[in-house]
């Protein structure tokens, strides 16, 4: 059994603890937007936020993270309107969108620590977030949107398709 | 003739085991009437509180979840597992009997109340140099802790290493019985940093290598890193490999935090030392500490690391090659970049440089092995920063890729040798042990 506080409320996850957190999220406090990809921590779909840092769920045992805070792309803003979030509308970023819940909660790790990312940093940080529809460019596209809203300025190189 | 060496022979083993018996006996100090907590005065309690946390008793006299210095804490030697006793004031099960110049011996000389010697996993080798004023503050703190009735446990070690009395030829051998006496042309910040670490702070017992009878190696051994409880305690020393040196700020920095942006962060025994052991002590103690192994290691006329060495040392530490699949590099791109990647020149204190990293830097590949493997915790190393473990994602042939990959990518040293059953070795180890 786990307590911790998920997007900002405390919840108990009444399940082993070496439950994969992405199971319990999904499974036990019926969260769906949080998704299933590999299971072993190499697409980037399970993406949530501890302690206010991107993490994979699927590897991280419910236990580790008693005690913490978790957020998830339901917790990401309350009204959904997180820059990132309008960057992805305005980007028409996703094709089929079951990536994207993961995409959105690691590019949000990504601008916390690289406010104006260039192609090299996207292409590091969000590397191991993979869309089998391609959707690179968009994705990379809608992080400038964000960044430039963020930072207030114009966006930068967002044609470029390196 | 036969018979007269025969009686002699005979005589010869008598005397070996009279002797034996004279050089081990000690004497029994007599129990007391368990002295009532309002007893000590509260000075002296918050000044052993401090001490507790400088010698991290906690951290051995304590399992997991159990309660507070209760013992049972489980110490796998190479002579067998032994457990650390009950140090609460309980009467029956702990040290409620014990009168202060009990306590004095045992911390002072390694012997129970009762006269039996105790093992040196118990470190009173270091503990010899403590004051005797800093014992006596000690003795209030653990004097006014919440009695816990909890049987020791014996220990699991075979006969006849298991004979307490055979501890007198150790320490006949080993046991340097000295207080500690400043050092002449030293700061008071570098006398007070070796008093703590050399006595309290117990630092070498697991940083220096030990011989085969388990006792610390001395002279230019001391100090230069050993394998222990399935990590690797680096070289205190000039041998330490971090890319930059060790400086005072960053030693204070890391034992202050649990990490630094250009060392990276603490993980297993190290972090539980910092986190539930020295928190307590104020930041000069910190700060007097770190110039003490500051100057060990040879850098103490450098207070902080030079702008020019970290970026030179970051245009190693990052990766330039492209991913490729079956070199490790393919495994970087999707586990670790996403938060181990820095742009330079300067690497974020959230996001750890593996290629400033002693885990990646040192000879031993123990400790990086285990971190693939396990991970760090939420409250290891840089609190609320955590690690997953990547044990069902890599098999130890991807471990082994992964690791082979980052040093010769993201360092200057050799490559490791024989890693993939290093990490077969680190992960039934480490699957076996308890998790603290």
């Amino acid at each position: 059994m786990s307590q911790f506080l998920l997007n900002g409320q405390a919840v108990t996850a009444d399940v082993d603890d070496d439950m994969p957190l992405l199971w319990a999220l999904r499974d036990t406090l019926h969260l769906k937007g949080t998704k299933f990809g590999c299971g072993i921590g190499m697409c980037g779909a399970c993406t949530v936020h501890v302690n206010g840092r991107a993490i994979r769920s699927c590897i991280t045992p419910v236990g580790s993270v008693a005690g913490q805070s978790v957020t998830t792309i339901e917790g990401l803003d309350p009204k959904g309107q997180h820059p990132l979030q309008k960057a992805w509308i305005a980007a028409q970023a996703p094709q089929c969108g079951y990536c994207q819940p993961g995409q959105i909660m690691q590019a949000a790790s990504l601008l916390q620590d690289f406010p104006n990312p260039t192609n090299a940093d996207i292409n590091a940080v969000m590397g191991g977030s993979l869309c089998r529809c391609m959707a690179y460019v968009r994705i990379r596209k809608a992080i400038k949107l964000a960044a430039a809203e963020m930072q207030g300025t114009a966006p930068s190189g967002a044609a470029d398709h390196e | 003739m036969v018979k007269r060496i025969f009686l002699g022979v005979i005589g010869l083993m008598v005397l070996a085991v009279v002797g034996l018996f004279a050089l081990a006996w000690r004497h029994a100090i007599d129990p007391i009437a368990p002295p009532s907590p309002t007893a000590f005065a509260s000075d002296m309690v918050a000044r052993g509180n401090v001490l507790a946390g400088a010698g991290y008793c906690a951290t051995c006299h304590t399992t997991k979840g159990g309660r507070p210095y209760a013992g049972g804490y489980p110490m796998a030697t190479p002579f067998g597992t032994i457990y650390s006793t009950n140090i609460t004031p309980d009467p029956d099960t702990g040290i409620g009997r014990w009168s202060e110049a009990a306590f004095r011996r045992a911390m002072h000389k390694g012997v129970s109340r009762d006269g039996s010697h105790l093992f040196p996993a118990f470190p009173y080798q270091h503990f010899n140099q403590v004051s005797d004023d800093d014992i006596k503050a000690l003795y209030a703190f653990m004097m006014t802790r919440p009695a816990v009735n909890a049987p020791a446990r014996q220990p699991d070690i075979p006969f006849p290493l298991n004979v307490r009395a055979l501890q007198a030829g150790w320490k006949l051998l080993f046991f340097r019985d000295h207080a500690y006496g400043p050092v002449t042309g030293k700061s008071p910040a570098w006398d007070r940093g070796a008093y703590l670490a050399e006595g309290i702070s117990h630092c070498s017992a697991c940083h220096s290598p030990r011989n085969k009878l388990g006792a610390e190696k001395l002279g230019n051994d001391r100090y230069t890193g050993a394998e222990i409880d399935g990590w690797y305690a680096p070289p205190l020393t000039s041998r330490n490999a971090a890319p930059i040196p060790w400086t005072v700020d960053e030693i204070y920095g890391y034992l202050r935090h649990g990490g630094t942006s250009l060392h990276g962060v603490a993980v297993g025994s190290m972090s539980r030392v910092i986190h539930e052991g020295l928190a307590k002590l104020p930041d000069a103690d910190l700060h007097a500490i770190a110039v003490y192994f500051a100057d060990r290691a040879g850098h103490a006329n450098q207070p902080t690391p030079s702008p020019a060495a970290v970026a030179k040392m970051m245009t190693i530490a990052m990766p330039h090659t492209q991913p490729k699949p079956g070199d490790g590099a393919h495994l970087y791109a999707a586990a670790c970049a996403s938060c181990h990647y820095n742009s330079g020149p300067m690497p974020a204190l959230n996001r750890p440089e593996l290629g400033l990293n002693s885990a990646l830097a040192g000879t031993d590949p123990t400790t990086l092995i285990r971190i693939i493997l396990h991970g760090v915790g939420a409250d290891e190393g840089l609190p609320g920063v955590m690690m997953p473990g990547f044990s069902r994602t890599f098999s130890d042939d991807e471990v082994a890729e992964l690791a082979t990959w980052l040093r010769r990518n993201q360092t200057d040293k050799p490559v490791w040798t024989d890693l993939k059953s290093k990490v077969a070795t680190v992960r039934q180890q480490s699957m076996s042990q308890p998790s603290r």
